[in-house]
């Protein structure tokens, strides 16, 4: 088997709290050896030397909250440009939302896209099933049948599970299995047609507004019926800071809860919106400053316990429309990592703590053996040097759609390398420049 | 001939404005220019023969996505007596796909080199998004629920010819703020003349935040009218009921309906606004609409033929200017 060693390199390893430079031996597809004291001066020959000339060392990113549109909208993001985008972005396994056409809501679909998934090969991709039929809110699906085909979780997407009787029963059946249902919170009643943050930019702009109250109350909500239920809940994208208090309260009184939040809650607010930026038309909306602060000081305590990117790929004709018409989402994939990193340069949240979210937890949530440096683990890993200044530009984005928030941000941090299975599926040096595709202003 | 018609009140204006999107971001001397010019206007209106040349040879297209009789009629006349070319484009919003032909309408007559397109839309937005794709001058004739910068222009020419000046002056505006456009572009334009602004509706309809604009929010007529000198009135439309914002058009005339009872309040000289078309019965009683003492009704609508035909002439005159284009 093909040995090889990196040298050189700062080893980040969230799950053992290991942050010391040191070498990772990698044997075939797995991790053979890691730590300070790996013997490096006196390899035999037969062992291939990576100098990682002092880059940060850890885990591939594991993402829990992927769109793409295949199968379905292969127009806008297929399995394989996402995965594209993945490894450019350093993330190694990433887990799809139900909401394709069709829909994953029964075993076959589920397999098809399993499979579609595996043939892409280059990073590992998992798929959730939908919690009700059609993502309808009204029927279970197969909870059983679709666990043992493989299901990461239940959810309905983008829609919130809204029916308190239906959502009570789904905790409650799915303690069956210990699998968890993913909620994206928000009272569709109390959504209406809102398309931004309700408050003054909105009133200002004219747009009809989402209150935070709605993202809050399905939060405090689903925690009681948790609590009457138990079970597993995680909520995604939380995005105002009442909400986090009420999961930061629930986890002091022990519910299995947890959470996820994805860098344009940390990073940006609703002023983004102003001039109509349909780029920043997300779901649930950019918030206000106090609510970015609480999203950062939940990351921070462990209130949040995952990153995810909420990769949302848009088709460039849903985006050139007036704000109330256009379609919610931006891509997340490749920006994830550094725009994360943000937080380590900020000194809000420490190195570890900030892979962790990205890693060892979501892995953990989903059960699957990734995003830990560990003798005998597959060797899903990034070299990344943090401190590499890039300004992101939507036209060098390598997924097909180019619908980011975050244009033209000058961020810290890239992704230099990234492994899978001992395999490297992305270099930086190496990989090809993105065709240059003018994505018209919106 | 051409010495027997009346002519343009000033050589070239000496405001510059690519586009008209909102008077959000206008300054005072701004208004005050756009004020002026329509002064003028108003007396050539009056004249039998109404036709200038000021813009001969140019080309004016009034795009209007959401119906509209009264303002695409006051645009239409304001640039035929400007002596341009006026087109009117009703482009119907029915079709599913409206958004995908937002853009490709604009871009086609931009092609047709207009001068000046006056827009209209039902999306908040949507002329900002469209004055990005063209390089001919853009002028909001109302989007969604964010602006109408005309209306409230010409609403300010009407108090201004009434009471002298804006300063100083008491304003309630009253009824559905939460979706209207003259209400965001009246509150912005009276606040940087320096008149007092109040708001008065039930909570339902005013939008969140809306204190922050710097107004003073009033539910009860009584209060919100004491001592006012203006009474602005908005159009309650009827889907409000259906979404619930108030229950009956029975309670909302009883509390929010502006009757000479109610309009007792104000000052003794207390002028009444509407923007039109009128809910007679809804949120105005006719006694009050058609009192010739106290309504600026009709007035609002001479005045607006003539705002309208200053800010055309100001957007048309702008777009000479080859900087402009690169805007």
């Amino acid at each position: 088997m093909k040995r090889t060693i990196f040298k050189n390199a700062r080893l980040l390893d969230p799950a053992s709290g290991l942050d010391a430079q040191g070498a990772m031996l990698v044997d075939g597809a797995r991790i053979a050896d890691i730590g300070p004291n790996v013997f490096v001066d006196a390899v035999q020959d037969d062992v291939h030397v990576v100098d990682c000339r002092g880059l940060c060392l850890a885990p591939g990113i594991v993402d829990m909250r992927v769109s793409t549109g295949e199968p379905g909208n292969e127009h806008m993001e297929t399995l394989a440009t996402a995965a594209q985008a993945a490894v450019a972005g350093g993330v190694t396994t990433f887990t799809c939302l139900p909401n394709t056409n069709p829909i994953v809501d029964d075993v076959a679909v589920l397999e098809f896209v399993e499979r579609l998934g595996r043939d892409v090969g280059l990073v590992n991709i998992h798929s959730y099933a939908a919690a009700t039929k059609g993502l309808q809110g009204k029927i279970m699906t197969e909870l059983g049948l679709l666990h043992e085909a493989g299901a990461a979780g239940f959810t309905d997407g983008g829609k919130a599970i809204a029916h308190a009787g239906v959502m009570r029963r789904l905790l409650s059946y799915a303690r069956l299995f210990d699998t968890m249902i993913v909620q994206h919170p928000e009272l569709p009643e109390l959504v209406g047609s809102g398309v931004m943050n309700e408050g003054e930019t909105a009133t200002r702009l004219g747009l009809p507004g989402i209150p935070a109250v709605a993202e809050v109350m399905m939060v405090e909500r689903d925690l009681r019926l948790l609590e009457l239920t138990g079970g597993r809940l995680h909520f995604s994208c939380l995005s105002t800071g009442d909400a986090i208090e009420a999961v930061r309260k629930a986890k002091a009184r022990g519910l299995r809860v947890t959470a996820d939040t994805a860098p344009p809650y940390f990073a940006l607010t609703e002023s983004e919106v102003v001039g109509y930026r349909t780029f920043a038309k997300l779901s649930p909306p950019l918030r206000t400053e106090d609510d970015r602060s609480a999203v950062i000081a939940g990351i921070a305590d462990g209130t949040i316990d995952a990153i995810v990117s909420a990769h949302t790929p848009g088709d460039r004709d849903q985006k050139r429309l007036p704000f109330g018409q256009a379609d919610f989402g931006g891509v997340g994939l490749e920006t994830l990592l550094s725009v994360s990193l943000e937080l380590v340069h900020n000194g809000d949240v420490p190195m570890l703590t900030v892979l962790k979210a990205l890693t060892d937890t979501p892995a953990e949530l989903l059960k699957f053996p990734a995003g830990r440096l560990r003798k005998g683990h597959l060797a899903d890993f990034i070299l990344f040097d943090p401190d590499r200044a890039v300004r992101i530009d939507r036209d060098e984005l390598r997924g097909k759609s180019r619908n980011t928030p975050f244009d033209e941000r000058p961020v810290q941090g890239r992704v230099e390398k990234t492994y899978r299975a001992g395999n490297l599926v992305f270099d930086i040096e190496t990989a090809p420049v993105p065709e240059r595709r003018r994505f018209p202003d919106a | 001939m051409t010495s027997s018609q009346p002519s343009a009140p000033s050589d070239a204006p000496a405001l510059r404005l690519q586009h008209l999107l909102g008077i959000e971001g206008l300054s005072r001397p701004d208004i005050e220019a756009l004020l002026d010019l329509s002064d003028r206007y108003v007396d050539l209106n009056r004249r039998a023969d109404k036709k200038m040349s000021s813009l001969r040879g140019r080309t004016i297209i009034n795009l209007f996505f959401e119906d509209s009789t009264r303002t695409r009629t006051s645009f239409e006349l304001a640039g035929k007596r400007l002596g341009a070319d006026v087109l009117n484009m009703s482009v119907g919003t029915s079709s599913v796909k409206k958004g995908e032909t937002l853009i490709d309408t604009a871009v086609t007559l931009n092609a047709m080199h207009p001068d000046v397109l006056t827009i209209r839309h039902a999306d908040s937005g949507a002329v900002h998004l469209l004055a990005q794709k063209v390089n001919c001058g853009v002028i909001n004739a109302g989007d969604g629920s964010h602006e109408h910068p005309t209306q409230a222009l010409l609403d300010a020419l009407t108090i201004r010819r009434r009471k002298g000046e804006i300063t100083g002056l008491t304003v309630a505006i009253c009824g559905d703020v939460a979706h209207s456009r003259v209400a965001r572009s009246n509150i912005h334009l009276l606040s940087i003349m320096g008149a007092r602004v109040r708001i008065v509706a039930p909570p339902t309809l005013i939008p969140a935040g809306l204190e922050r604009l710097g107004v003073e929010i009033h539910h009860d007529m009584r209060t919100g009218l004491a001592d006012c000198d203006i009474v602005m009135m908005l159009r309650l439309q009827n889907e409000r009921m259906q979404a619930s914002y108030i229950p009956s058009i029975r309670e909302y005339y009883k509390l929010f309906g502006l009757d000479h009872d109610k309009l007792s309040v104000a000052k003794p000289d207390a002028l009444v606004m509407h923007p039109g078309p009128m809910n007679r019965g809804v949120e105005i009683d006719s006694d009050v609409a058609d009192d010739i003492e106290r309504s600026l009704i009709r007035e609002q609508v001479e005045m607006g033929v003539a705002v309208r035909m200053a800010c055309l002439e100001v957007l048309a005159q702008s777009q000479l200017e080859p900087w402009a284009k690169n805007q």
